[in-house]
Order: C-alpha cells, then sequence, then structure tokens
C-alpha cells in the first residue's frame, strides 16, 4: 500500500470491503448482480484506490455498476455526464462571470487590484463535479459516464484529476481531496482511449452476463415475476445472443421484456408470446425475421 | 513474485503491451487477492494488467497456464489446503504425473479414469451432461484425456492434437442428439419436456403449440433445450484443454507451454491468412474499429482546434468597454468537406482483404456524405449506392459481390483495364479536394499496367494513396507491379492487420 499512502488523502488500512465474496454480496442486496470478475476488480480498486475503468456493449450494467457501488456504501453519487465538447469549464470548476460583471459594475470606482481579489473568492465560484467529487467531507463515489466520448484535452485533465486527487485553482489554491473517492469511469469504446487514461485505471470488461447471473438478474429487478419465467426469459435470450445479428439485446432490453411478459399475465412463454413480442428484444427488423424463424420456425407478424 | 514476472513477460511476448506501472500495479493487486479463487485473481489481476478487451483471449490462455494449472503446486507452497474442486479427480491429475514417465498416453493409465472402459466413460459422459453436474464434467474431462488423448511426454507441442482426439473419441455430437432424442422421447410420454438437469420439470412451459413436432418438443423447446445442452458441452470441451494442457504444464513448464500457445493478437492477424477462428475474431474486432474510424473521421470533420477562453482578458476587456456583457461563443471552423473515391480490387487472389476493407469503407461512408466506392476484377463498377442504407457492412459486402458489375473479359485482375476505365467514366469527377485510395496487391496478371492513368489521376487529385495487403517483401515479384503504380501515388503502405489499417487512416485523417 505504499504507493496509495503516499497520495494525499489516502484512507490508508482502512478498506471499505472485507472480501470479495462480500462485495458481491451487498451488490447482490442491492439488487445488482455481480460476478467473481466485477466483484474482485471492485475489491482491488477499492484497496489500491485506483479508478475503474469500465468498458462494454450498451446496457450491461457499466453505469448502474457505479450507482450500486454508491448505495452499498452509502456514498453520494457525482456523476459526470461526458459529451463531445465537455470542457474544463463544465467538468472540473467557472467562474460565475456574470456575478462578477454585476459586482464590477457595481463598484465602478474601485482598483483592478482590489476588485480581482473580491471577485475570484469561493463565493463566484460554480463547482462542478470533478471539483465537488474531490471537496465533499461526506463519502462519495465518483461517476464520469460515457468517457470516451470527451475530446483528448479533457481526457487529460480528468487524468490529472485522478492521479492527484486534488485541483489547483490558481485564484484559491490547491483543493486536496480528504477521502480518494471510489472512481467509475465507463466507456462504449467508441474512441481510443489515451494509453496514459488507461494505465492509471483497472480495466472491467462487462459483457452479457452468463444465463444464471441473467435470471437472477431478472428476478431481482423485475417485480412478480415467477422463477420459472424468469428462467426462461434468460434461456430465450441467450439463443438470441447466439444468432449472428445486427444487434444483440441488452440486459435492459431483457428486463423491458420480461417486464411486459408480467404485465400481460404471461406465465409460460411458448413460440407465439415470443415472437409476438421479440420487438421489445430487438430494434432491427431483419433481426426480428431471424430471430423469429431460428427460435420458432414462425415468421414474424409484418 | 517470480511467477509474476514470468507471467508479464509472457503477456509482453505475446504482445500485449504492459507497462512498468501496471506490472507494479499487478504486483501489489496480488498482495490483496486470494489466490485460490481463480474467477477473481483472474480478473482482478487482467484489470490491472489488459486494458483491451480484444487482449483478453490471449491474456486467459496466459492466465490459465501460469496460474490455474499450477494452483496445486502454489496451494502447497502456501501452505494451503488442497483444491476445493472435484476431489475424486485430483488422484488422477498427480497420476498423470507419474504417469507421463511410462507414456500416459496408452489408455492404461493408473488413476482413477484409466482404468475406465469405453463403456463406463461414455455412460458417466452422459450423465454428466444430462445432469449438468460441473463436478461431474471436471471428472469426464480428466478420465477422457487420460483415457483418449495419447499424450506423449517432451513433445514440444501446444495439444490441439490432444484436444482433437479426445473430442474425437467422445463423439459429443453423437451424444448431443441422443440427450435430444431422450428428450423428446420423455416429453412424448409424458406430455411436457423433461428437466434438463436440475431445473424444475415444466420450466420450458408445457403449451403444445401448432409448430411443436408431434414428438413432444415444440421449436422453442427444442431450441432451447439443445442450447443449454451445447452450453454444457462447450463447457465440457474448456475442461478437456485446461485438463490437457494442465498435463503440458507438468511436463514441459509453464513458461515452453505458453510459447507453444501464443497466437497473433486480433489486430496483428494477417487477413489474408486468417484460420475461420481468427477471422471471426477479426471480425469481432472490426466492428469496433469501424466505429471509432467512425467516430473519429466525423470529430475531425466538425472541429478544428478552437483557442481556449482567456477569461482574465475577457473580464478585463469587458471593464474596460464599460462591462459589456460576456458571452463567450466557440467559432468550429467549418473545413471544406472531403470528398475520398475508394477503389477496390475484390478478386479472388484478396478476397478477404476485400472484405475487411469494404468494411472500411462502409464506416467511412457512413460519416461523409461524398464518399464514392468502386469495385474492380477486369471490368469495374461503382457501388456507392449499394452501401446506401445498409446499417449492417455485412449487408453491403454481401450485395457488392452479388450484384457489382465487376468482370470484364475472365473475372482475373486486370489493374490496367480497370484503372483506364476509371478514369475515363469518373475521371472528370476527382477534384483537387478528392483523397483517392487504391486498395489491392497490384498482381496485373502480366496485363498492361497503363500506369499513366494514376499519373493524370494523381495530377486532378488531392492525394492518391495505395493499400497493399500483401507482405512488402512480395512486392514486384512475379506479377506484382505494386511499384509502377507506386511512382505515382503519395504513399503505399503495406496493410495486412487491423494495426496497420488503423494507423494508416490514423494518420490520413
Ligand atoms: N448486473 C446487473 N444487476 C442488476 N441489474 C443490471 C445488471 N446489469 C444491468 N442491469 C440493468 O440493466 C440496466 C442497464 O444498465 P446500465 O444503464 O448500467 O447499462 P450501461 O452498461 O451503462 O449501458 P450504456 O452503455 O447504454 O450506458 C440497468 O438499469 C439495470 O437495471
Ligand atoms: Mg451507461
Amino acid at each position: 500500500m505504499s504507493t496509495a499512502q503516499d497520495t494525499p488523502g489516502a484512507h490508508g488500512g482502512d478498506h471499505r470491503f472485507e472480501s470479495i465474496a462480500a462485495i458481491r454480496q451487498s451488490l447482490a442486496d442491492v439488487d445488482y448482480l455481480a460476478d467473481d470478475g466485477i466483484a474482485g476488480v471492485v475489491y482491488l480498486a477499492d484497496r489500491l484506490d485506483k479508478p475503474v475503468l469500465v468498458e462494454g456493449p450498451a446496457g450491461t450494467g457499466k453505469t448502474e455498476l457505479a450507482k450500486s457501488v454508491a448505495r452499498l456504501t452509502g456514498a453520494r453519487l457525482v456523476r459526470l455526464q461526458c459529451y463531445e465538447g465537455l470542457d474544463e469549464s463544465k467538468a472540473l470548476y467557472e467562474w460565475n462571470y456574470k456575478k462578477q460583471l454585476l459586482r464590477i459594475q457595481a463598484d465602478a470606482g474601485q482598483s483592478w487590484d482590489k476588485l480581482e481579489e473580491d471577485i475570484f473568492a469561493e463565493d463566484f465560484l460554480l463547482t462542478r463535479p470533478l471539483l465537488e467529487a474531490i471537496r465533499s467531507p461526506e463519502p462519495v463515489v465518483l461517476l464520469v459516464d460515457e468517457v470516451d466520448r470527451v475530446e483528448l484535452e479533457t481526457e487529460a485533465l480528468l487524468l490529472e484529476v485522478l492521479s492527484e486527487y486534488q485541483v489547483s485553482i490558481p485564484e484559491l489554491g490547491t483543493v486536496r481531496a480528504t477521502t480518494i473517492p471510489m472512481v467509475f469511469l465507463t466507456s462504449n469504446n467508441t474512441r481510443e482511449l489515451s494509453e496514459a487514461l488507461k494505465r492509471r485505471c483497472l480495466f472491467l470488461h462487462l459483457d452479457y452476463p452468463d444465463v444464471e447471473r441473467e435470471r437472477a438478474i431478472v428476478e431481482a429487478r423485475v417485480p412478480g415475476i415467477s422463477a420459472q419465467l424468469a428462467d426462461q426469459v434468460a434461456r430465450i435470450v441467450r439463443s438470441i445472443r447466439s444468432l449472428d445479428l445486427k444487434k444483440h439485446p441488452s440486459v435492459s432490453e431483457t428486463l423491458d421484456w420480461a417486464r411486459t411478459l408480467v404485465v400481460l399475465g404471461i406465465e409460460t412463454v411458448d413460440a407465439t408470446v415470443a415472437v409476438g413480442t421479440l420487438n421489445i428484444l430487438l430494434k432491427y427488423r431483419s433481426d426480428i425475421e431471424k430471430a423469429a424463424k431460428e427460435l420458432a420456425g414462425l415468421d414474424a407478424p409484418s | 513474485m517470480d511467477l509474476l514476472t514470468g507471467f508479464v513477460g509472457e503477456l509482453r511476448a505475446a504482445g500485449i503491451p504492459v507497462s512498468l506501472t501496471e506490472h507494479l500495479d499487478a504486483a501489489q493487486a496480488l498482495e490483496h487477492l486470494p489466490l485460490e479463487d481463480r474467477q477473481a485473481l483472474k480478473y482482478a489481476l487482467g484489470a490491472s494488467l489488459v486494458k483491451s478487451a480484444t487482449h483478453w483471449r490471449a491474456y486467459e490462455t496466459a492466465f490459465e497456464v501460469y496460474f490455474s494449472l499450477q494452483r496445486g503446486a502454489r496451494l502447497a507452497e502456501a501452505g494451503g489446503e488442497e483444491g476445493a474442486e472435484g476431489s475424486e479427480a485430483r488422484s488422477d491429475t498427480s497420476a498423470v504425473g507419474q504417469g507421463q514417465g511410462q507414456g500416459a498416453g496408452t489408455g492404461r493409465g493408473t488413476g482413477g479414469g484409466g482404468g475406465m472402459t469405453p463403456e463406463e466413460l461414455a455412460r458417466l459422459l452422459y450423465a454428466a451432461l444430462a445432469g449438468g453436474n460441473d463436478a461431474m464434467v471436471g471428472a469426464v474431462a480428466r478420465y477422457a484425456v487420460t483415457r483418449y488423448a495419447g499424450m506423449e511426454p517432451g513433445r514440444p507441442v501446444g495439444g490441439t492434437y490432444y484436444l482433437y482426439r479426445t473430442l474425437r473419441n467422445l463423439d459429443l455430437d453423437g451424444v448431443l442428439e441422443r440427450l435430444m432424442a431422450e428428450a423428446r422421447a420423455a416429453s412424448a410420454s409424458v406430455g411436457s419436456p423433461p428437466p434438463p438437469g436440475e431445473q424444475p420439470a415444466d420450466e420450458l412451459g408445457t403449451s403444445a403449440d401448432q409448430t411443436g413436432p408431434l414428438d413432444g418438443l415444440t421449436a422453442l423447446e427444442e431450441r432451447l433445450l439443445r442450447d443449454e445442452y451445447r452450453s454444457r458441452i462447450d463447457a465440457l470441451k474448456a475442461e478437456i484443454e485446461a485438463e490437457i494442457r494442465r498435463r503440458l504444464v507438468a511436463d514441459r513448464g509453464a513458461e515452453a507451454l505458453a510459447k507453444s500457445l501464443r497466437k497473433p493478437l486480433p489486430e496483428d492477424v494477417d487477413v489474408m491468412h486468417a484460420s475461420r477462428e481468427e477471422m471471426a475474431a477479426l471480425n469481432r474486432a472490426l466492428r469496433p474499429l469501424a466505429r471509432k474510424l467512425a467516430v473519429r473521421l466525423a470529430r475531425k470533420r466538425r472541429h478544428g482546434r478552437r483557442g481556449p477562453l482567456d477569461f482574465r482578458s475577457t473580464m478585463r476587456h469587458a471593464l474596460s468597454t464599460g462591462g459589456v456583457p460576456v458571452d463567450p461563443r466557440f467559432r468550429y471552423p467549418r473545413p471544406a468537406k472531403p470528398e475520398i473515391m475508394v477503389v477496390a480490387d475484390i478478386s479472388g487472389s484478396v478476397a478477404s482483404f476485400a472484405r475487411f476493407t469494404l468494411h472500411l469503407v462502409h464506416a467511412i461512408n457512413s460519416q461523409f456524405s461524398k464518399v464514392r466506392s468502386f469495385v474492380f476484377v477486369d471490368g469495374i463498377d461503382e457501388v456507392t449506392g449499394l452501401f446506401e442504407g445498409a446499417d449492417d457492412p455485412a449487408d453491403a459486402v454481401h450485395r457488392i459481390n452479388t450484384e457489382a458489375d465487376v468482370v470484364w473479359v475472365d473475372g482475373h485482375s486486370d489493374y490496367g483495364h480497370a484503372l483506364a476505365v476509371f478514369l475515363e467514366r469518373w475521371g472528370e469527377e476527382i477534384t483537387p479536394r478528392t483523397s483517392v485510395l487504391l486498395l489491392g496487391d497490384a498482381r496485373n496478371n502480366y496485363h498492361a499496367s497503363n500506369a499513366w492513368v494514376l499519373k493524370d489521376v494523381r495530377e486532378r487529385a488531392r492525394h492518391v494513396y495505395w493499400l497493399n495487403p500483401e507482405p512488402r517483401s512480395y512486392w514486384d515479384s512475379g506479377d506484382s507491379i505494386v511499384s509502377e503504380y507506386g511512382t505515382h501515388c503519395d504513399a503505399v503502405v503495406e496493410c495486412r492487420t487491423l494495426r496497420q489499417l488503423e494507423a494508416f487512416v490514423g494518420e490520413l485523417t
């Protein structure tokens, strides 16, 4: 742990989790079904005080993992939603120039030096998620969602913050984290992230869950579903994912489908039901037709 | 930590870039991780060493060799108890350790499985798959390897042949059909499908819908049950492979085995000579690459760089002008739309390369309206329209292969003719903003090169690039005349792997 203790604000020795099994269990308690891989990486992130970069197809529980870890540790979730064009002023902090301007106009007689001191003070600072996470007195989980959308410069800024866990504001001085927050970055892999950022992070590739885990997710997340239906849903989705399709169903789509079946009062999925509701699982017409044929030997309804 | 150093060395040798920081992270990670929990160990250690999903397979193989397979030894070192799973098999595994000196491959073996008759083994196999019992599957794997793999100590092999021999003797396809037949029969007699394993009897649904065959299972039930058994069979195959590797590690050591198992990473697979399995991995890697390229191209197009806002100076300025509202606005320069013309050889000699590049064209196409695509063999045809509205590159490739009119005389590449026709029909449309990308091996079957065409094209165009899927050392040998064309190009680039393609596009954009 030596490197971690060198870092400012490390909570040396003080860990959030007892064991990998304990993480799995606590995640399950907040209805997030992890496997040993996911739990192992979260465990290590806590021990080594490292951010986790979570990558994988859409709807596989990347964002939800961060939220669930926040929930189970009782930490506040601070979320930085990334988008193209996100910059320092939206990610870190910004001076409230409108307010500054008002003050300047109000104190028009003042010297610039005096004014400058006044207006670059705490009151005029707009705190953005990264700074917020670092300054927070209570524990937080920082979620940097869809980091692959930002430009390289913003990524460099992130890297700086995540290496030092401190932010220096020229006018105010350096702000250090009192506790190193758990950090999750998610990516849909639309862009190659910089080597430096990847080196800094633990890497977790989230893929579609296996049939047992998906069944458990369905049971946890769909109120009122029977064990039998949940099992059937998971199996059918597995079969569909084994087909060569343009887009495979995500976990969120599995859940949407399962909820629909429950609302429709369906106990058992037969071919007719499956084919009639495939449009909830699959988005492309050609995929729906293929799945209907492969699964049930039926034509999809038009 | 010797084990880790060796392991990291193997990862690097396999092409996975592991930095010093990451090596140290992994060392630190090992201090915190329970060695006996292999799944968690694999992922957590992997999280600190492997930062790309396409490298995961190579990592898993190396991990298996260095960690999982040596767990007996490691645990003994650590004073821990023996592996928790499959205790009946342990004696068997160690028996092979002894057995290999006397030729473990003869099938008589010494351990528990060796004495089993083929009939007994087949029955055990059937029961293991029918019941979906992991411990039993593990045991079957060990018995089967002892009985059928015919492993010979000291041979420098990776085990593919042993795997093949074991699987052939197990006849898993036949077993699958028997399992299905039994399920159908049971379902017909009871009126509901049988339990696959320990699941409740009616889990697959009981409704006999109209598509159900007469013998009991509906088409849907049949499909789900088959997929379930298939996944169990896959698990068995993986177990068998792991068992063979375990024995090979015992025989040859981790380092030597890992070396035999090394394969190129997906981005380094030679497109022209990829095995079916490699091609599948390549295609999986190609989709995200194409998507990435598309995003990158789009971004480059929309944004030039913009200067950062200097806030203080803005404020001072506002002050001096009496506090005129400050409303910073960023202006994005709007670069002229680049135009791209892609001209690709899709003849037999470069078929797999053509597929690969057409995916790239598709990616470019989805971002630029000004992309025109042409394919040729000895004739040439424009296929821009075939990409339109195709959201799946595979569709577009299929349509091009079936609809494009590219054969002029005999369907053997004739670059000279194809290029001449290209210039004649579309030459007027090449402008100083056009980049022309030529894709092919320049194997011209000894036809006339018509290299002057490219000279003309280059005078009209902004850039002309040639991507050649052949190794550089083959260029200009036999009927390849790539240099003759190359003198009229801005660059001729070897492009046989995803990595090379990515590098080229990176420079292009
Ligand atoms: N392991 C899991 N346990 C419980 N629920 C899950 C799990 N994985 C996914 N889900 C469900 O799937 C939904 C989608 O997950 P999430 O939004 O985290 O996906 P994502 O990977 O972030 O997708 P995107 O790439 O589209 O942002 C969640 O709302 C959650 O209900
Ligand atoms: Mg998300």
